[in-house]
């Protein structure tokens, strides 16, 4: 496992460097898992990009670094103490300097001069990904045929000053530094394997269960999904609205799910709070509807590029009333994914709206997954009970009873156009006709109604996720992006010699007593790990009666970066030591 | 064909008696006959207030909205089956203070929706109190001392605001009220008919013989030009909106003709499936 590291100013090609160097070490035949920091501004502003490449899959952050590539005095400053004696290449442009107390290698090349030799300033990318990929002990091949491919539009001369550029970072550090670098990267893994974030996966999952309508309002970092279906719904005949705020995406998208197309809206907190008296409505006139929400630092504007996991609340809770809800929890791409088309089946199914919890280091991280994982013409599309004409005409009633009171809480519905189906939608309570009513009893049998149906979400998919012994001393609980840090966590505990589980939860409303409880018996301690200020999923358990305060802890972070398993896994040692001390 | 009695329901109204909306709904009525509509085809959004209650009198697809998203519920409906006859109705206060920001963004994207706001220039649910179109001055509970803010001009928002359709009718003048709202169903694209609806129990000052005798009927006048938007507008600023007719018409392409990639069917009897081919055009868009 290699980390490595550019930083520079925004906008100066610190992506563009990350990107290739992931795309092409990913075609390879190795995992990578890469992620930025970065502001919420266009241009300017200091910005890294990082990769952390294995022959195994990553799905977490890191704090440390092996390789640092520096644009700039200021990356030097900020990110030089992560290299416990790891390769520090500057560009020798703004004459690096090395801070005191800093264990590494400096190498300096004229990263700047030699991409004006290409012709541009704007070619130090290729430069640093050749320079890198010397320092890596890669061979350049493969970079060069990526460069071909993808400049081949642009010309031949474009290929050629690219693949110099690549070829000159490169053999500068072969001639200059021979030898500077012990770095392995292992033997690469075959594979047809992708790059991609969360958000892609969660946009070609919707793709693949029907979506054929988003409506949404750009916010960070929600709109890749926008994009990426801005591109691919019109190929499947669909098309993205972009809206005049939240209020209006949600409404659109409920006007959508009661003519009976699938349809989602993807926001982040402040997006999510104005989308609540949609949701209020979506659940009291049974309407399916699919929200995204990617969650980051709150409240208010909070840190719109920053990691956060504090709208479980207001996903489950949120909004006036006792609103019928489902959420959902993917951890990884493949879970994104899937959650991205079930999402469309449950809300169909059970005629709810259903929210999708992301978070930020899921939606935006890449990360490789292998392409047989993506398998969306083989989705199953379940629409739940629809009621057609014919059988309209069979039953010969006078008036369409579409909230029918049924064993499962479940009535079936007419789709707008169906004869004789007509009937009245409406956020008013109402009985089973959809006529208004303010009738005691009818307004106890249909909240009822409504909230009962939701447990059957258990039956549909498997809330709770296990990993590891089945009766460990120590349970890691997370949901979203904090799963793959738990899980590496664990890694290092059982190379300790320790017995530790982890565990996610896929569905977070309604909650899984039942599997949960019967999941977590055997554990000995059961650690839940969050990225808040106020134990929101702790709360949860809490207040769902599966909270056991002798064998239950909290771990949180709430500073805006994501869990390092480092930290996790100082976070356990405690609860494993007291075990070690017991037995 | 659909009869007048096919889009009535059984059930009794709510609204109070000698109320403006019984003849907005009466004319609705007329209008959906008028253009052979059915009720299965046809699909109506209700806003929050006194008007919002009109679904329940009207026989066809309805849905009842959150207070002011009439418009992009309808935009919703109508995007997801292009097939069906797609009207939204709300009061003032539901299309001119909350549903404000909607409005406006109806009028510039032009889904194919008709649009009746039942106007009476008081909120009478909440019992009483100002309304965006309240004339300045207008007296009641939260104004006790007169409304100090001016009046919305929705019409000339709407012809200046980019509407393909504008009109406005009066509850008591059926058979215009219904001849625009069929005009309105027929324009293919948004049609806005604001619709004058006097509130018999909160508004003692815009009454109907204060109508009667203050507005003035565009369809008398044959030299009314409604396709020039210019003449339009001279025309509300010079009668403070108070007029009656089709105030304003243009040649209109609906959002959902323009849509990239939209297809002819309707998106909810499509097959979602999607196939082999075109999932291998989309995963080769991030390689």
């Amino acid at each position: 496992m290699v980390a490595w590291k550019i930083g520079g100013e925004q906008g100066e090609g610190i992506d563009s460097t990350g990107d290739v160097l992931s795309t092409v070490l990913s075609r390879m035949g190795y995992f990578v898992y890469g992620y930025k920091l970065f502001s919420s501004r266009i241009k300017g502003g200091h910005t890294t990009y990082k990769v952390r490449i294995a022959s195994r899959p990553v799905e977490a952050a890191t704090e440390v670094s092996d390789i640092l590539v520096a644009l700039n005095q200021e990356t030097i400053n900020q990110h030089a103490f992560e290299l416990n004696g790891g390769l520090l290449l500057a560009d020798s442009a703004f004459h690096p300097v090395m801070p005191d107390r800093v264990s590494a290698t400096l190498v300096t090349l004229p990263l700047t001069q030699i991409a004006k030799t290409h012709g541009s300033v704007v070619m130090r990318n290729m430069v640093s990904v050749g320079a890198s990929v010397a320092l890596l002990n890669l061979s350049p091949d493969p970079f060069l045929d990526y460069v071909e491919a993808k400049f081949s539009r642009k010309g031949a001369s474009i290929v050629t000053a690219n693949q110099e550029a690549v070829m000159d970072g490169y053999n500068r550090v072969r001639d200059e530094y021979a030898g500077i670098s012990q770095l392995t990267l292992g033997r690469p893994v075959t594979g047809d394997r992708l790059v991609l974030t969360g958000n892609d996966a969660l946009a070609l999952g919707a793709i693949a269960g029907g979506c054929r309508l988003m409506c949404g309002y750009p916010i960070t970092p929600a709109t890749d999904i926008m994009e990426a279906l801005s591109k691919w719904l019109p190929l499947v005949g669909g098309t993205v609205v972009q809206m005049e705020d939240e209020l209006a995406s949600m409404s659109a998208c409920i006007g959508a799910g009661y003519a009976g197309v699938r349809a989602m809206t993807a926001t982040s907190g402040p997006g999510f709070s104005l989308m609540q008296e949609g949701l209020g409505l979506a659940g009291m006139a049974e309407i399916p509807v699919v929200v995204v929400d990617t969650q980051r630092s709150g409240p208010s504007t909070g840190m719109p590029t920053k990691q956060e996991q504090s709208d479980l609340m207001a996903m489950i809770n949120g909004g006036h009333g006792d609103g019928p809800r489902v959420v959902l929890a993917p951890s990884s791409l493949e879970e994104s994914f899937e959650d991205g088309w079930q999402a469309f089946n449950v809300a169909d199914q059970l005629q709810t709206p259903v929210v999708i919890a992301t978070d930020l280091s899921l939606a935006l991280w890449s990360q490789s997954i292998d392409r047989d994982k993506l398998d969306g013409p083989r989705v199953a599309i379940e629409r739940g009970p629809l009621v057609s004409a014919d059988e309209l005409g069979q039953r010969g009633q006078e008036v369409f009873h579409r909230y029918a009171i049924t064993n499962d809480g479940i009535s079936p519905r007419t789709l707008p156009g169906t004869i004789n189906g007509q009937y009245l939608a409406t956020g008013v309570e109402h009985q089973p006709s959809g006529k208004v009513s303010e009738d005691p009893t009818n307004r106890a049998r249909m909240m009822e109604k409504r909230l009962a149906k939701l447990a059957l979400i258990h039956s549909l998919r498997q809330s709770i996720k296990w990993e590891g012994p089945q009766n460990p001393d120590l349970v890691l609980l997370a949901i979203g992006s904090t799963v793959g840090a738990i899980r590496e966590a664990q890694s290092v505990l059982l190379g300790e010699g320790h017995s530790v589980a982890i565990s996610w939860l896929r569905t977070l409303s309604p909650f899984p007593i039942e599997e949960f409880t019967k999941r977590v018996a055997g554990a000995g301690h059961v650690l839940v790990v969050e990225q808040n200020a106020t134990a929101q999923l702790a709360q949860l358990m809490r207040a769902q009666g599966v909270w056991d305060a002798h064998r239950f802890d909290s771990l949180l972070k709430y500073d805006g970066v994501q869990f390092f398993p480092s930290e996790i896994v100082d976070g356990a040692h405690p609860f494993l030591a007291t075990y070690a001390e017991v037995q | 064909m659909a009869t007048l009695q096919d889009f009535k329901t059984s059930e009794k109204s709510w609204w109070c008696p000698g109320c403006g909306d019984f003849g907005v709904l009466a004319a609705m009525q007329k209008a959906l006959v008028a253009v052979g509509a059915e009720p299965s085809t046809t699909a109506i959004v209700a806003g929050i207030g006194c008007s919002g209650k009109l679904g329940n009198y009207i026989n066809s697809y309805n849905i009842h909205v959150t207070h002011g998203r009439t418009l992009p519920a309808a935009m919703g409906i109508k995007l997801a089956n292009r097939d069906l006859l797609v009207l939204a109705a709300g009061g003032d206060g539901d299309a001119y203070a909350i549903g404000m920001g909607h409005f406006m963004h109806a009028l510039r994207r032009n889904v194919n929706v008709t649009y009746i706001v039942m106007d009476n220039h008081v909120y009478g649910l909440t019992k009483g109190q100002a309304s965006p179109t309240s004339e300045s001055g207008f007296q009641t509970k939260t104004t006790p001392n007169g409304s100090i803010d001016r009046p919305v001009h929705p019409l000339m928002l709407a012809v200046s605001g980019g509407a393909t359709f504008v009109a406005q009718g009066f509850s008591s003048w059926q058979p215009q009220l219904a001849r625009l709202i069929q005009q309105g169903i027929e324009h293919p694209g948004f049609a806005l008919i604001n619709v004058i609806s006097p509130c018999v129990t909160y508004n003692k000052v815009n009454t109907y013989d204060w109508y009667k005798k203050t507005l003035v009927n565009l369809d008398d006048d044959s030299t009314y030009d409604a396709h020039t938007r210019s003449t339009a507008l001279a025309r509300l600023d010079a009668t403070e909106e108070l007029v009656t007719g089709l105030i304003y018409q243009e040649e209109s392409v609906p959002y959902e003709d323009q849509v990239p990639g939209f297809r002819n069917t309707a998106l909810v009897n499509q097959d979602w499936q999607v196939d082999d081919k075109t999932w291998n055009t989309i995963m080769a868009s991030l390689e």
